[in-house]
């Protein structure tokens, strides 16, 4: 069957499934099982009530828990079997085998690299970013073009930074921009920059930031508008300049969301594959976990390390899990 | 700020030029991109995509046509005309040449000896004459008109010069080396499923999670928020074992039903946090009159939850659409034939890494319909990000 129908069919049968199973299942629980009427109303309607939540919460939850929830014990049992022998359970074996991989700890490496530089250097650009386009004339159209990388696939952003970074032999132009100014700046010969060890991550690095800098933007910039004007007045009454102003009246004031820019773009950095995978895939000492990851599960067939590794990033990621349950728990009270 | 006399025109000069500089860094990669995508291999091969948006001035040599077949005799002088740039196979006719040259010669130590128009005088009454657009006339005795045709060195000004080749290459050439056309439906097939099905889900639990009273309700809501992060990476192995031992296998419903439950976390998130900013009366309203929970989530809170809606749709849409590590694991199989666009791309740039043309015009066929909902929709992916940032 042509995919397209069967897309087609798929959303059928997938919005009317949904729709007729609401519809249905709230049907059911008012007519049949409890219905408003006769001898025992007060009590059916309490009961109605009681289990129409699960009717709505049911397909999420039955989504969710098969989706997300059981592959994570699912990937913690399978990191401490060893599928080549026939699923045994062999402890931490997995474990101990990655921590023998240099290719490993290349990675963990890397990674860390990653955390580092890449929240940071977004962050600080979209507070900059921020600052400056809020008060200017053409401030929307600038932020529309510093945001607009956010549209843009990592691949798609792979293949726009590859040209950028582009080398050519050299007696003949250079095509990247980048060799172009540094042969202009006087640089001796061109640079394959990629395959230069640990700059190249700070390459890839910069592919992110360039995409990730315009999401840390809008929620600044929003933030920046939501300080009380009167603060901002006052310090000018008291002879602040505007650095002050910026760095000791408006950034104290919105550390919280300056935290959960930071932390989301944190999430985004631990998950980081497809970047690696286009442009390097992991050669030149760029490997990230994410890749090695994905090596080790889908081209060594080593799903008992693949899934280990898999926990690894589970583990870097807990902290700021519980840290975003713990505040949401606190706003909800 | 602004009401710091004295400071502020330098300080706003100082703003605006900033500015500038940061949207020129942000776009200048793109921009790079797009306007590869639109020169020819040579002019990518040999000059930087910078150079193509000004007149490039190029030396180069021309021959005129060898006299043999197209020589004429007038009043007993023998000469040769026609265009530089059509001998050249450059251009149809002379009108189709949009170079402008500048200075020519005849000799490579003088290739700039001549101005257009001028009639240079090669010694021995042979005479040659090229025009601005490249026109010429040689002009000699029999025996000075003869064998190969004279070389010109000729400096011209050409103006930029873009081209739609690649993209009917890339897009609709029947042979479609490629497979980009085909790799947009598939990704086209991927997405639009993918981002309706959860939609509908996450609407009901939403409303669920805002609005009606039960116990658990605040667990729940911390499981959400804890699903938002956890990497979908975990999912991986596990899932697909599950699709190949419940039969789905490797296929277009796997990755419906993958991107679906990544996509819920987020989706659950935004319309909860949405539903329960809307006003307590009007539902406590239209409970005192009778409506059911059903009701009021159909007739009243999912209309009015529309901006919360778009601004899902758009995030799982650009998701889904620039996805490809779902994509490789769940649906494209060894036969290729689901093969979407990122895939796609990556594998031109493994193997053609150096064809810049096709890379350029395929990505870009890729990111220009993310970047078409970006521009037309962008309101409400920010009022999205702005809802979800503890995501």
């Amino acid at each position: 069957m042509n995919p397209v129908w069967q897309g087609v069919i798929t959303i059928f049968i997938g919005v009317g499934g949904c729709i007729g199973y609401f519809y249905l299942s709230n049907q059911l629980l008012d007519r049949v099982l409890f219905p408003a009427r006769g001898p025992r109303i007060g009590r059916n309607i309490t009961r109605a009530n009681a289990v129409r939540p699960w009717l709505f919460l049911l397909p999420a939850i039955l989504a969710l828990g098969l989706y997300l929830a059981y592959p994570v014990v699912e990937t913690l049992r399978l990191s401490l079997m060893d599928r080549n022998t026939g699923d045994v359970f062999v402890g931490a074996d997995n474990y101990a085998r990655m921590l023998n991989d240099p290719k490993f700890w290349e990675a963990l490496g890397n990674n860390m690299l990653w955390l580092l530089v890449v929240p940071a250097a977004s962050t600080a650009f979209g507070l900059l970013a921020a600052q400056l386009t809020d008060r200017i004339g053409w401030g929307n159209i600038a932020k529309s073009l510093i945001f607009m990388p956010m549209a843009i696939s990592f691949v798609g952003a792979a293949v726009i930074f590859k040209l950028v970074y582009d080398a050519r032999p050299e007696d003949v132009a250079q095509i990247g921009v980048l060799n172009a100014i540094y042969l202009q700046l006087g640089g001796a010969a061109p640079v394959t920059w990629l395959t230069v060890p640990h700059w190249n991550n700070l390459f890839l690095m910069a592919v992110l930031i360039w995409i990730q800098t315009g999401f840390a933007m809008v929620i600044l910039s929003a933030a920046l508008r939501g300080i009380p004007e009167e603060t901002i007045e006052a310090a000018i009454v008291d002879g602040a300049n505007p650095f002050q102003i910026f760095f000791k009246i408006k950034v104290p004031q919105i550390t919280g969301t300056i935290i959960v820019v930071w932390t989301t773009i944190t999430i985004v950095v631990l998950k980081v594959f497809d970047i690696v995978f286009a442009m390097t895939n992991g050669q030149w000492e760029t490997q990230v976990l994410a890749n090695f990851m994905y090596d080790k599960m889908f081209r060594a067939n080593d799903w008992g390390m693949g899934s280990a590794a898999a926990m690894v990033i589970m583990l870097l990621v807990m902290p700021i899990l519980v840290w975003n349950v713990w505040t949401a728990r606190k706003e909800m009270r | 700020m602004s009401s710091i006399a004295g400071k502020k025109s330098a300080l706003t000069w100082a703003v605006h030029l900033s500015v500038a500089a940061l949207v020129l860094l942000w776009v200048f990669p793109t921009l790079g991109l797009l306007v590869s995508s639109f020169r020819t291999t040579d002019q990518i091969r040999t000059s930087g995509w910078w150079v193509s948006l000004f007149p490039a001035v190029q030396n180069e040599v021309f021959r005129t046509a060898d006299p043999g077949a197209v020589r004429i005799e007038r009043d007993g002088l023998f000469m040769v005309e026609g265009n530089l740039y059509v001998v050249a196979g450059r251009a149809e006719t002379a009108d189709d040449v949009r170079a402008e040259i500048s200075a020519w010669g005849v000799s490579s130590r003088e290739i700039a000896a001549f101005v257009p128009g001028q009639t240079a005088d090669l010694g021995e009454g042979e005479t040659l004459r090229v025009a601005a657009n490249g026109d010429y006339v040689w002009a000699g005795t029999d025996d000075q008109i003869s064998g190969r045709g004279q070389r010109i060195f000729v400096t011209a000004a050409s103006p930029p010069e873009f081209t739609l080749a690649n993209y009917q290459g890339v897009l609709f050439d029947p042979r479609n080396r490629e497979g980009m056309g085909k790799a947009f439906f598939n990704t086209l097939t991927v997405t639009i499923p993918a981002t309706i099905i959860p939609i509908l889900i996450a609407a009901f639990a939403a409303y669920a999670l805002a609005w009606m009273e039960f116990p658990g309700r605040a667990l729940l809501v911390a499981a959400v928020v804890a699903l938002l992060v956890v990497p979908l990476q975990l999912a991986l192995i596990p899932l697909l074992t599950l699709h190949n031992q419940i039969g789905i296998g490797k296929g277009y419903l796997g990755v419906w039903l993958a991107h679906t439950g990544f996509g819920l976390p987020l989706a659950i998130y935004l319309l909860r946090n949405y539903m329960i900013g809307l006003p307590r009366e009007i539902i406590e309203c239209a409970k005192i009159d009778g409506a059911t929970d059903f009701q009021i989530f159909t007739r009243i809170v999912l209309p009015l939850s529309f901006p919360a809606l778009a601004s899902f749709a758009i995030f799982q849409f650009l998701w889904t659409w620039n996805d490809l590590l779902v994509a490789m694991v769940f649906l494209i199989d060894s036969s290729g034939q689901t093969t979407v666009m990122t895939r796609q791309i990556v594998e031109l740039m493994g193997t053609r890494g150096g064809d810049w043309e096709i890379l350029a015009t395929s990505a870009f066929v890729s990111i220009a319909v993310p970047l078409i909902v970006f521009f037309t929709m962008q309101r409400y992916l920010v009022r999205g990000l702005l809802a979800g940032s503890v995501k």
